[in-house]
C-alpha cells in the first residue's frame, strides 16, 4: 500500500546518530557523496560501504526498514549493473554468447558492474540514513542555516526554508488523503488495477481532481491560519531551539576526514585496482 | 441468515515498524436485513478500519467477512459484488466529488457496475431524490453547490448504487441542526422504502439512541459491547470509562432519579424524557 513507503521518512530514536547535529549531518552526507564518487578502487569503495553500515549500526534503526527502503531502487541497480555489464569492453573476454556479434562480457565489465552496483547501494543507504534519523522540521532548519550566506545576494532564504517545511508537513497528509479518496472511489466501484494503460490513466481522474481540489483548499486555509498569527515571512525570526554543534559533532567530522583522506590517499598512491583485479584473475 | 456476518477479524498496521498498532482485535458480529446499526467508539478505535473490511476494501489478517453467506474475500468477482452490494460512504464524501456536473458525478458507482443508460439515469433521479437534492441542482457543477449540497450529492452517489447495506462515517459531521434532522430522516425513509441494513458511525450519542436498532461500540480495537439501544446505554459508567457517553436526556434523566426515584429507567431520547418526566410531574400533582 502507499502507506509503505519508508523512503524519505523519519524513524524516531535517541541514538548517536539521532543526536548530532542535523547541519552536520546534511554536510557529512554530502561530503560523504562526493567521496563516494572520488573514489576510483574496491579499497576506498569498500572502507565507504563499510562505515555507510556502521553508521546504519549506531543508528539502531532495524535492519528490516534499511531493506525496504532499498527495495524501491532494485530494478535501477539491476539495470545499471546489466549496462555496465555489456557496455565496457575493457579486459579479457570471459563470455562471448554470440560468435557473429560484437558483443562480450569481460573482466572490465564484471569489475565496473559490481563497482557501480556498490556505489548505488552505499549512496542510498547514507542519504535515507539522513531523512531516517532527523525530523523533517531538524532538516529544513538546518538547511535554512546553511543557505543563510545566500541572505547576502537577497534571496529570501526564510521563506525558502517555510515553504520547504510546508511541503514536507503536507507530504503525510496528502498521502492520507490519497488513501481515502482512493477508497471513497473504490467503494462506488472505480478500479484502478486492471485494464489498458490508457484506462487506467482515465482511471485516475477521479482519484487526482479531489486531490487537487482539496490541496487548493488547504492552502487557503493555511494561508488564513498563518496571516492570523501574524506570519509575514520576514528576516528577524528567531528561533526557539537553537542549535549548536557539540562533541559529538567533532567526533563525526574528524572521523569523516580521516575516511575522505583514506580515499583520496588510496587514489593517488596505490594502483588503480582495475589491474590489481586483472592480476588476480 | 443474517445479511452481512463478521468473525473473529482482526487488523494492523505499520508491522515491523516504530509504528506498530492493532486497529481491530478478533471482532465478531452480525447484522440483520433491514436493520440500522449505530458504530461509537472513541477516536483511534478502529471505527474506519472496520467499516472498510465490510467492502473489502481491506482485507482481514485473519478472520472472514460474510455477506449473504459468501466469503467477500474469496475471489474477484465476490470483492466486486461485494462493493457494489455495500456501500461505503466516508467520512466528509464532499471532498470527493470530482465530475463536471452532480448528475455525473452521481452517475460514477451506477456506471461502474455496467448497467444500461436508461438505468442510470433512472438510478440518478431516484438518489438524488432519496438525498433530497433538488432536480435544478443535477445539472450543476458539484464545486458550486453549498456544503450541505455537496454533501447530499456526495451521499446520493453512494445512494445510486443502491446497496442491500448502506454504512456511513460520520455522515452529519459539520452540518447545521436542519441538516442534521434531514439527514437522519433521509436515511431512514431509505432504509423503509428499500429495506436495505443502515449502518451509522456518529459520536452523537443522541442520533444512534433515537434510530439504532442496535449498537456496536468499539474500544481501543475490540468490540467493548454489541447489543440493543437499551442494554448499551443502561451502562452509562462503562461508556465513560471508553470515553465515550449517553445520550444528554438518558444523563439528565439519571440525574433527576438521583433526587425523584420513582421517574423509570431506561429514557434514551429527548422524547422519551418528555415523556416520562411529564407523567412522573402529573403523577406528582395528582397525590
Amino acid at each position: 500500500m502507499i502507506k509503505d513507503i519508508t523512503i524519505g521518512q523519519f524513524f524516531p530514536g535517541n541514538s548517536f546518530i539521532h543526536k548530532l547535529d542535523p547541519r552536520a549531518k546534511i554536510v557529512i552526507t554530502f561530503v560523504f557523496i562526493s567521496a563516494l564518487f572520488l573514489c576510483k578502487n574496491f579499497f576506498s569503495l569498500g572502507l565507504l560501504f563499510l562505515s555507510a553500515l556502521i553508521a546504519i549500526a549506531i543508528s539502531r534503526i532495524s535492519f528490516k526498514v534499511i531493506l525496504n527502503g532499498l527495495k524501491m531502487i532494485v530494478v535501477l541497480v539491476v539495470f545499471t549493473g546489466i549496462l555496465q555489464l555489456l557496455y565496457n569492453d575493457d579486459g579479457a573476454v570471459l563470455w562471448k554468447p554470440f560468435e557473429q556479434l560484437d558483443f562480450a562480457v569481460t573482466t572490465g565489465g564484471v569489475f565496473s558492474s559490481v563497482f557501480i552496483i556498490i556505489r548505488i547501494v552505499s549512496l542510498i543507504l547514507f542519504s535515507s540514513l539522513l531523512t531516517y534519523t532527523t525530523s523533517p522540521t531538524m532538516l529544513t532548519d538546518a538547511i535554512e542555516r546553511l543557505l543563510s550566506p545566500l541572505k547576502l545576494f537577497k534571496v529570501n532564504v526564510n521563506s525558502l526554508a517555510m515553504m520547504m517545511t510546508i511541503a514536507l508537513r503536507f507530504i503525510p497528509t496528502l498521502i492520507e488523503e490519497i488513501d481515502i479518496i482512493m477508497s471513497a472511489q473504490k467503494a462506488r466501484g472505480a478500479d484502478l488495477e486492471t485494464g489498458s494503460l490508457t484506462e487506467r490513466a482515465k482511471a485516475l481522474v477521479p482519484i487526482f481532481i479531489p486531490l487537487i481540489v482539496s490541496s487548493f483548499r488547504r492552502a487557503y486555509e493555511l494561508a488564513f491560519a498563518m496571516e492570523c498569527r501574524c506570519y509575514t515571512g520576514d528576516n528577524k525570526r528567531t528561533r526557539m531551539k537553537e542549535m549548536k554543534l557539540s562533541v559529538r559533532d567533532y567526533i563525526s567530522f574528524a572521523v569523516l576526514i580521516i575516511l575522505v583522506a583514506a580515499v583520496v590517499g588510496t587514489s593517488f598512491f596505490m594502483n588503480s585496482s582495475f589491474i590489481l583485479f586483472e592480476r588476480v584473475i | 441468515m443474517a445479511i452481512l456476518e463478521v468473525k473473529n477479524v482482526s487488523y494492523g498496521y505499520s508491522h515491523g515498524t516504530p509504528f506498530e498498532i492493532t486497529a481491530l482485535d478478533n471482532i465478531s458480529f452480525s447484522v440483520e436485513k433491514g436493520e440500522l446499526v449505530g458504530i461509537i467508539g472513541h477516536t483511534g478505535s478502529g471505527k474506519s478500519t472496520l467499516i472498510k473490511m465490510l467492502n473489502s476494501l481491506l482485507k482481514p489478517e485473519s478472520g472472514k467477512v460474510f455477506l449473504h453467506g459468501k466469503d467477500i474475500n474469496a475471489d474477484k468477482a465476490s470483492i466486486k459484488e461485494a462493493r457494489s452490494k455495500v456501500g461505503l460512504c466516508f467520512q466528509y464524501p464532499e471532498y470527493q466529488l470530482f465530475e463536471e456536473t452532480c448528475a455525473k458525478d452521481i452517475a460514477f458507482g451506477p456506471k461502474n457496475m455496467g448497467l444500461s443508460k436508461e438505468e442510470i439515469k433512472d438510478r440518478v433521479f431516484k438518489a438524488a431524490e432519496f438525498a433530497g437534492l433538488p432536480r435544478e441542482l443535477l445539472g450543476k457543477s458539484p464545486f458550486d453547490l453549498s456544503g450541505g449540497q455537496k454533501r447530499r450529492c456526495a451521499i446520493a452517489g453512494v445512494i445510486a448504487m443502491f446497496p442491500e447495506i448502506l454504512i456511513l462515517d460520520e455522515p452529519t459531521a459539520g452540518l447545521d441542526p436542519k441538516g442534521r434532522k434531514e439527514l437522519t430522516e433521509m436515511l431512514e425513509n431509505y432504509r423503509r422504502s428499500t429495506g436495505a441494513t443502515v449502518m451509522i458511525v456518529s459520536h452523537s450519542m443522541d442520533d444512534i439512541a433515537k434510530n439504532a436498532d442496535k449498537i456496536l461500540v468499539l474500544n481501543k480495537g475490540r468490540l467493548a459491547m454489541d447489543g440493543a439501544v437499551r442494554d448499551v446505554f443502561s451502562n452509562p459508567d462503562k461508556l465513560i470509562e471508553m470515553g465515550l457517553s449517553v445520550p444528554v436526556s438518558t444523563s439528565i434523566v439519571n440525574a433527576l432519579r438521583k433526587r425523584i426515584p420513582q421517574i423509570p429507567p431506561d429514557v434514551f431520547t429527548a422524547d422519551d424524557a418528555v415523556k416520562v418526566l411529564t407523567d412522573c410531574y402529573k403523577g406528582r400533582a395528582s397525590e
